[in-house]
């Protein structure tokens, strides 16, 4: 399994969360966990998605997901998970 | 979740918001097969390393899209010209560095390292060319970036290299300045330029990577606020692991991916003009008020031994200066200390003396006369062999007088011209010869 984490930042509305579940959905990413935070004082949701069986390079994906969170007005970012088993794990 | 939203926002703190990125990752490889004592024939060997050039500089880009991690600059170094010199005439260093220019442009690489030379003892006939070739290579190149080692523990300090390196200098634009640094113990797998060479004892090829994020250390001591000097140490080392774990994730997914050893992760932390990118903005985070307020050292010592100590755990695989970089233009707030009077260049020197970095992007005024360079790089130098450490000097000299600014732009940053001691040292800047190599050299037998 190779993942990767994927990071929305915005004022929670409806239509975020399936906005971009739709578009993971369409490039055959599965959602393997998804939670929610705080980050700069706004609602952030994380989700840890699987990316092995994707259509589209991690690259490609990110360029999808951020053009849907400018229609859907918030930030998204999205990261290798080795990045954080490097940083956060020993 | 494997990871708690806690770790996950760190993480996305770092990248998105306090700058943490990969300053560079630079391929280093050997370039003696390609020297002959026909130029025209050397120089049209270098063409055949084009297709490795272009699969590297290809390589970091589908890293850094991969993971989704900011690489700043691509950076090729190359075995000292020196070598190449030494069966050529002098006047052919102008046409490798112009063709080393050339390959780095067609490739996409920021800057190609290794208009260079050793001659920390003596000059030889390859040395030599390159010393005095370095104003005009540099003056009609941007990309090539080139060192001299002119004192190490083991062989003293050369201050014959040390007049002539001045003397081309003072020849430079002030840009072409900033590509050249004079050096004591160049390491031979430095990432960042102008140190970087292939050096004696590395393999034909490697990737050594260097990384950038003053700001998540600053901003981490803010948040902790700690209250003993034993818990600032330890937030310190906790994030300069973190940063140097992403060097070496970066660094081994080019290695991988372009089929070439993995070399080094330099520790060190490297700032850049943006504001909240500034090692000098650690030390105030720290509590001195203004960087060169007493305590500035020990606040740089603790900083220093932090880095080094997380830094070790993140990798087995330390190399390069592993220090905290004090650049004066490309740290804004160094430059504005400088510019307020608290930094000096006796305030630099005694930061040396505890980090590895030295003298770095400090205008000087022509007007205030070679020798307080030449003893300002003397100086620095011979700290370097009494205590056995990399250190270097990178002063753009410039006409105009001291207190004034020159504005170099990018990662260069504004030059602030810092004011020389106003005392005559030619008496003693005229002698020639070397120092001997100190007591420190009987270390090693």
């Amino acid at each position: 399994m190779e993942n990767a984490i994927v990071v929305v930042v915005g004022a929670d509305k409806p239509g975020i969360v399936a906005g971009i579940s739709s578009k993971l959905a369409e490039e055959n990413v599965n959602i393997v966990d998804i939670s929610q935070t705080v980050l700069r004082g706004i609602f952030a949701m994380i989700m840890l998605v699987d990316i092995s069986k994707s259509k589209v390079p991690l690259s490609e994906l990110r360029k999808e997901l951020q053009q849907k969170g400018k229609e859907l007005n918030v930030e998204v970012l999205v990261y290798h998970e080795e990045v954080f088993k490097y940083m956060e794990r020993i | 979740m494997k990871y708690s939203a806690d770790e996950i926002i760190e993480v996305v703190r770092m990248l998105s918001e306090e700058d943490l990125d990969i300053r560079s990752v630079t391929l280093s490889m050997n370039t003696l097969t390609l020297i002959s004592d026909d130029v025209n024939k050397t120089l049209e060997k270098f063409n055949s390393l084009n297709p490795i050039l272009e699969k590297f500089s290809y390589s970091v880009d589908k890293v850094s899209e991969k993971y989704g991690i900011k690489i700043v600059t691509k950076r090729v170094a190359v075995s000292p010209v020196q070598y190449f010199l030494e069966v050529l005439a002098e006047s052919d260093g102008i046409k490798i560095g112009e063709k080393l220019e050339e390959l780095a442009e067609k490739n996409g690489i920021d800057y190609i390292s290794g208009y260079s030379a050793f001659a920390d003892r003596g000059f030889t006939k390859g040395s030599l060319s390159v010393i005095n070739t370095l104003a005009e290579v540099m003056n009609s190149t941007r990309r090539l970036t080139g060192m001299i080692n002119a004192a190490s523990t083991f062989s003293g300090l050369n201050s014959d290299a040390i007049k002539k390196f001045v003397d081309q200098i003072f020849s430079m634009k002030p840009e072409a300045s900033s590509r050249v640094s004079i050096l004591s113990n160049v390491p031979p797998d430095s990432p960042f330029v102008p140190s970087a060479h292939h050096g004696i004892g590395m393999p034909d090829m490697m990737i050594n990577v260097a990384v950038s994020g003053p700001g998540v250390i600053e901003n981490a001591i803010k948040r902790s606020s700690p209250s003993s000097l034993e818990e600032l140490h330890d937030v310190i080392k906790r994030s300069a692991f973190k940063i140097s774990r992403l060097g070496e994730l970066i660094g081994k997914a080019v290695s991988k991916e372009i089929g070439v050893p993995f070399g080094s992760v330099d520790l060190s932390l490297a700032p850049s003009p943006k504001v909240g990118d500034s090692v000098a903005g650690i030390i105030e985070a720290m509590g001195i008020e203004k960087i060169g307020g007493h305590g500035s050292l020990s606040a740089l010592a603790i900083l220093m031994d932090a880095i080094k100590k997380g830094g070790s755990m993140a990798t087995s695989h330390v190399g390069g200066l592993s220090s905290a970089f004090i650049p004066v233009s490309e740290d804004s707030i160094m430059a504005e200390r400088a510019l307020e009077g608290y930094v000096d260049f006796f305030t630099l020197l005694a930061l040396s003396s505890v980090c590895n970095s030295g003298i770095d992007m400090v205008g000087v005024s022509k007007k205030q006369g070679k020798d307080k360079v030449i003893g300002l790089i003397m100086d620095v130098l011979s700290l370097g062999i009494t205590l056995n450490k990399i250190l270097g000097v990178r002063v753009i000299p410039v006409d105009s007088e001291p207190g004034t600014v020159i504005d170099l732009g990018g990662l260069l940053g504004k030059v602030v011209v810092m004011r020389l001691k106003d005392v005559s040292v030619e008496r003693f800047t005229s002698l020639n010869g070397f120092i001997p190599n100190t007591i420190k050299r009987l270390e090693a037998g």
